[in-house]
Order: structure tokens, then sequence, then C-alpha cells
């Protein structure tokens, strides 16, 4: 009698949230593998069924080929450099002090710093867009080139002009990315910090144990499960990074550009799929970078997967 | 056939569950759109019956959707338009939308079926016209030409326009969009600096680059052009070798022969905007900058020429100092060219147009035809400062501002030699790709036969997709 009641009642309550998201996510994704059959303008209902002609014709496009290396470079990079700042920074920030015999503590102003650190997490992508359009800016009133002009190291008849640089745009959205995001993780990995036993720490430190020791055979092991959710976290933000490109980088609609030079898949997808009416083909390239998105997520929870420790 | 099948079932399914075009997070999602076909037809409005004053026949209690671009024209004059529509019929409520990102109001809606009755599809993000008339969405505006002018009922409209007009809004053969603003490109200056300076306006290239190493010797970036959005030095190359070439090479271009790019035309043009990058006539930093940021730069004296279009003057209207006095030249003349140097490309833009399953069609038709009256060109050229594709329709009461009567001079003084290329409409793809190598050109980072080659390359691949 019970059980039997127990299933209408969970399913009462799970069936409006599970309407909503197949309404919204799980619908709109089928749709997507639809399209992506079709040559679909964008623009109206009518369109022919052509196979799998889009994705043929993907495998040859050199853009798009440009634009998934741009991601893969994201890739590496954005959640290498991010969390070993984050972790760095919040490593002083908790442990890193050693000024009085108290215990384990943070380096002085600790408190103050992981306020300004966590700041540019606040901050909204149209503000750091302006903010860095500001900074990047081509001329003698741009921040950088402001500095390296005072510094005598560039001159202003030849400044850098950082976004139009081929060498240096791509460079140039991650700095951003990582700006904005070592904040976040800090305050992640702070909390994930406290949470270890001071103990462990003390014992650490009166077996003698230096501050690279204790970072890389205390913090880091019991920190594992935190950096294994940021690297998931960073991995899929590596496979955007549309808004920036596509409000900084020169180069008609959705930027990219130099030349394609900081290209990546959602810049060129949105091209296609808004501009040059070529919808079927750009829901392909969805599909396309769903997979790789979901092939990399599970590749990184099974590749980092450690024993847990428990303390 | 299978996959029409489908389409209809998920049609019916998405309907039946009220869905409607989801704006969507993430990157898959913004490919979904909402089945739209089945919604419409039942909605119409009763058609008002026509006359001489009714030529569309308006039903005059039924609202005007208005999708307006806001950008180097603001969208002041749309609501005088839409006051004027009122006049006529004050029953219908007019609703006004004005936005910078087109597309994102416009293509969910013309998905679902549900448009607008009249968009000025416009800017960065606007959704081209020949992707919209492939996909069948656009009205057939012909009636417009063929109604009596407000002003004079006894002219049709299509009498009362500045030739070209009509070709232009033409695609696939049909007369589908109302390009609106008539706009002169060239190249921009400052009278001012330049009586400051004692220098005068150069007609040939030879002068040009003359002028340019005296312009350099006074401390002042002889060039500065809008480097993140490549559009401008297109226009600035094109035209070159259009004069160069005459409208023979224009209509091939157009018809996108990719040897026009070995012709001698399209060689002396690229070579001549590379002899500025070589001598380093380009403003500091202008390969990085955006039009606002190179326009205002040019406003602040650090350069002195800049290539744009006739918006410039509105656009710049809180930038530029009130001596200014903004001027506009043709571009100068290679040796050789076959048109003269009063030459310019000159032409309607600001497309307009009516989407096909728009509800008050007859409504946004008829706000087009206010639009062309003599009432409707002067709230354009005193709320936009431009001129619009209205023959004669600023009355001599209206004042213009200098660099909009310095246009008006040029276009009198080009008479016929005024040319309008149509690639841009019809080859999306040549223009991303023309852009992305003079963005390389511009920065010294290929040479004018690369750009030539890639250019070439790019009208091949463009005339395979057409």
């Amino acid at each position: 009698m019970r059980r039997n009641s127990k299933y209408p009642f969970i399913v009462g309550f799970l069936i409006v949230p599970v309407a909503l998201y197949a309404l919204l996510v799980l619908w709109p994704y089928i749709q997507t593998f639809g399209y992506s059959f079709t040559d679909w303008s964008g623009e109206s209902q009518k369109m022919k069924f052509i196979g799998f002609k889009n994705y043929s014709t993907l495998f040859s496009d050199d853009v798009f080929r440009k634009a998934l290396w741009h991601n893969v470079l994201m890739l590496i990079f954005l959640p290498l450099v991010t969390i070993l700042l984050a972790l760095f920074f919040a490593f002083l920030l908790n442990v890193g002090g050693r000024g009085g015999t108290a215990g384990i503590q943070g380096v002085r102003g600790s408190a103050f710093y992981k306020v300004v650190f966590f700041f540019p997490q606040v901050l909204s992508v149209a503000i750091l867009v302006v903010l860095f359009e500001a900074v990047y800016r081509s001329d003698g009133g741009g921040l950088l080139n402001g500095i390296l002009i005072k510094l005598h190291l560039e001159s202003a008849n030849n400044p850098t002009e950082w976004l139009n640089d081929p060498t240096f745009v791509l460079w140039c959205i991650m700095g951003i990315l990582v700006w904005s995001g070592v904040g976040f993780y800090l305050v992640l990995f702070s909390a994930a910090m406290q949470s270890i036993p001071k103990e462990i720490y003390e014992a650490a430190l009166l077996d003698g144990a230096g501050r690279g020791q204790t970072f890389f055979r205390v913090t880091m092991p019991l920190l594992w499960d935190s950096v294994q959710t940021a690297w998931v976290y960073l991995a899929i933000a590596a496979m955007d990074g549309f808004a920036l490109v596509s409000a900084l980088t020169p180069g008609v609609s959705y930027g990219g550009g130099p030349d394609y030079h900081s290209e990546v898949l959602a810049t060129y997808l949105m091209r296609n799929f808004l501009y040059l009416g070529k919808s079927g083909y750009a829901c392909a390239m969805g599909v396309v970078i769903l997979l790789l998105t979901l092939i990399l997520s599970i590749v990184t929870l099974r590749v980092t997967r450690r024993e847990r420790i428990e303390f | 056939m299978g996959s029409e099948i489908n389409r209809r079932d998920l049609v019916k399914r998405s309907a039946a569950l009220g869905l409607v075009a989801i704006p969507a997070t993430g990157l898959l999602s913004a490919c979904a759109s909402s089945g739209g076909d089945s919604s419409g037809d039942s909605t119409k409005p009763t058609k008002g019956s026509t006359s001489a004053n009714n030529p569309f026949g308006v039903n005059e209690s039924t609202g005007l959707d208005v999708l307006i671009f806001k950008g180097g024209f603001g969208d002041d004059y749309a609501k005088r338009f839409e006051a004027l529509y009122n006049k006529e019929y004050p029953k219908a409520k007019v609703s006004h939308n004005a936005t910078q990102n087109i597309t994102g109001l416009l293509q969910p809606r013309l998905n679902a079926g549900t448009p607008p009755d009249v968009v000025d599809d416009s800017g960065n993000a606007q959704i081209k016209l020949d992707v919209l008339q492939k996909a069948d969405q656009l009205t057939d505006l012909t009636p417009l030409l063929d109604a009596p002018s407000i002003d004079d009922p006894s002219k049709k409209v299509r009498d009362t326009l500045m030739p070209g007009t009509i070709e232009l809004g033409t695609i696939g053969g049909k007369f589908v969009t109302l390009q609106y603003v008539y706009t002169v490109f060239g190249l921009w200056y400052s009278n001012k600096l330049f009586k400051q300076h004692g220098w005068t306006a150069p007609k040939t290239w030879a002068d040009f680059m003359s002028l340019s190493g005296e312009i350099k010797k006074a401390g002042i970036s002889p060039f500065a052009h809008q480097g993140k959005y490549p559009y401008y030095i297109n226009v600035a190359i094109v035209d070159l070798a259009v004069k160069h070439g005459g409208l023979d090479w224009l209509d091939r271009l157009d018809k996108l022969d990719e040897t026009v790019w070995d012709d001698d035309a399209a060689k002396q043009a690229i070579n001549a905007i590379y002899q500025i990058v070589q001598n380093k006539y380009l403003l500091p930093g202008t390969n990085g900058m955006t039009h606002i940021e190179s326009q205002t730069a040019w406003n602040q004296y650090k350069a002195a020429f800049i290539p744009c279009g006739a918006w410039l003057e509105n656009e710049q209207l809180k930038a530029t100092p009130s001596d200014f006095e903004m001027t506009f030249m043709p571009m100068p003349s290679l040796p050789g060219d076959k048109l003269p140097f009063e030459a310019i490309r000159g032409g309607a833009n600001e497309p307009f147009i009516v989407p096909k399953k728009a509800k008050n069609a007859a409504g946004g038709l008829e706000f087009m035809r206010t639009m062309l009256s003599k009432a409707g060109a002067t709230a354009f050229a005193q709320s936009a400062n431009s001129l619009t594709v209205v023959k004669d329709g600023i009355g001599d009461d209206v004042q213009l501002r200098p660099g909009t009567k310095s246009t008006v001079t040029a276009l009198k003084a080009a008479g016929t030699n005024v040319f309008n290329p149509t690639y841009l409409q019809t080859a999306s793809s040549l223009d991303i790709d023309m852009g992305n190598a003079s963005t390389e050109l511009m920065a010294d980072r290929i040479k004018p036969e690369e750009w030539l080659k890639r250019v070439k390359s790019a009208t091949v691949k463009a005339k395979k997709n057409a």
C-alpha cells in the first residue's frame, strides 16, 4: 500500500521540472540535430534534407579547423593557468603566512586580498568588454600601449595593435578570461582549504615541511575534488569564448579576426547561422561542439579520478 | 520528402505545446527555432477598401508594428514618420521598436511567422537581404512604385525617386526593398584644418600622395580608417578600381566575374592604397580602431583624411568641433581613369522591408509611401542630417549642416557619373573574405599581389554559393 503511493508522490514533484527541462533544453537540442541534416537558411521554414553533407563539408573547412585549434589552445591554457594562479593565491591567502607561531594563517591582509581578487568575477561581460577595449586600445590612448610608450619600450608612432595582431590576439582574449576567472576559483579553493583540519598542517610543520612541500604533499591532494570540478568548468568555458571574441576582435560580423586568428567555434557558428544564411551548416557545427564538450567532460572526470582522502 | 513530413510533425507538436521561439542559453540551443508556419493566416486583418488616398487598402484600425535600426541616424526620424502615419490613420496603434541588433529581434519573429509590418534591416547585425529573399520572406513592393505620390497624386511614386533606387532594391528580379537614404561615399577632411595650413584637396592620386607627405611633415597623420571594420577600406579600394576600370568593370564585379582582379584597374587601386601603408601615412593604431575611435581621432585633427559614407556627419555630431567644416571629396583619380574625378559612389542604402508574413502589410506599404512624401524626406533631413531617395524632397527652408551641404554639391558635380556596386547585397561571403584580406594589407602583413590572389579566389567561392 505504502509502496504504491510513493511513486505518484515522486512523479508529482518531478513532472514540472522535468517537463520544463525537456521543453527548454532537450527539445532545442533535438531540433538542432534535425536541422543539421538540412540546408536551412535560418530565415524561413523552407528547407531540404541533405543528409550528412553539412558534416562532410565541416571537415574540409579550413576556418572551422582553425577555430577548433584555437579552442584546443584555450582548452590547454585556460584551465591550467587559471587553476595554478587560483591555487597559488588561495594557498597564500589561507596557509601561506608564517608570521606568528600561533599556527596556520594567510599572508597579512588576506581578507582584503580575497575581496580584491574576487572583484573581477562580479563584473558582467559587457563591462569587461568596455574595460579591455580601453586596455588593449591600438593607439597611445590604450592602457597597455600608454604604459609601454611611457617606459620607452615602444614608439608612439608604431604602437602594438593588440587585438589586430595575429600573434597576440588570442592570448589577449585568454588573458581576460584568466583575469576574470581566477577570483572565483580562488574563493572555491579557499573554502576547500579552510575545511582541511589545521592539525594536518601543524603536523607537517613539526616535521619540518616548507611551504612548497606543504602545498604539494598536503594541500593539493586534499583539494583534488575541487580542482577536478574547476577543471571541468574551465574546460567548458574554453569551448566558448564567444562574447569576448565577437565584441573585441576585428572582422565582419562577430569578429574572429584579424584573418581568423582569433576565430573560435562559437563565433564561426554564429556567422554562418545569422550572417551567411547557412543555419543548417551552423547546426551541424553546434552538434559537433556538443559532442566535443561531452567527450571532454567525460575524459576530464575519468582522467582526474583519484582515491578520495577522508579526513 | 521524408524530412518535409517530419518537419510538419515537428511543427504540429511544437504548436500543440505552445512552443514559441525560445532564446536559449548555450550554443546548441541558439539553433532552435519554433515552428511557426501554422500560425498566421487566420489573424490577417480584413482588408480595408482601396481608394485614391488609400491605394493599398489599409484597414484604419489595424495597428502598425515598426522595427527600426537605431544606428548612425538615430531613431527620432522614425518617430516622425510614425506621427505622419498616425495623422492619416489616427485609430491605428503604432508600436515603435528600435534596436542595434536587428537580427536578434527579427529572426525569431520571422521564424515564428509573426514579423513586424515594416523593418529597417540595417547595421552590423542586419539580416542579409539576399538571404531573406532566398527564404521568400519579403513582400513584393512593386505596388508601392505604382501607387500615386502623396504630394502629387497625378505622379506615381516610382517617378519621384532618385535614379538607381529601383535597381538597387531589386533582388532576384523583384523590387523587395526600399533603400531609403541617399548616401555618397568618398574621403572626408576638415576644411578648417586645410585652410589653416594652406592645403588644397587633391584631385589625383599623385597629388594626394605628395600632399600626404606635407601633412605628415606638419605632424599630422595623413590617413585614418576604421580598421576594426574593414568595410570602409574596402569601399575605398573598390571605388578607386571602378573609377579606373569604368562601369563595365563594376558590372563584371557585380556579376562575380573573378577576372576583374587581373585587370589593371584592380592592380592600380590596390597598389595605390598600399602606398599609404608603405609610406607610413596611416594614423598609428588606426588598423585596430573601431569606427568611433578612428573618426573621433580624425575629429581631433590627429588625421587629415578618412573614408566614409555621408552618415559620418550625423554619427560624429557630438565629437565634431563646431568650426570643423566637415567636407566631402570624391576618391582621387588614378592615371588613365575612365571615369572623371567627380565620379562618386552614390546610392540608396538603409534597406526598409515589409516581411511577407506581416499582419498589416498594407500598412507597411502605406508607411513607406509616407516616407517617400516631401514631408517624410524633410523630417528625415532634419532629424538625421541626411538626404533621401526622394527627388527634390527637401524644401528651401531646410537648413543643412556643412558636411551634408558638401555632399549635395558633390552630387550635383557628379551628374550622371554616380555608381553603386551591388555585389555586397548578393555575395556576403566575398565581403567577409575581402575584409580579411584588406585587414592584412593595411597591417602590412600581405602585399598587393597576395590581396588580389585572395580576393580572386574569394570571388570564385562567392559565385559558387550564389
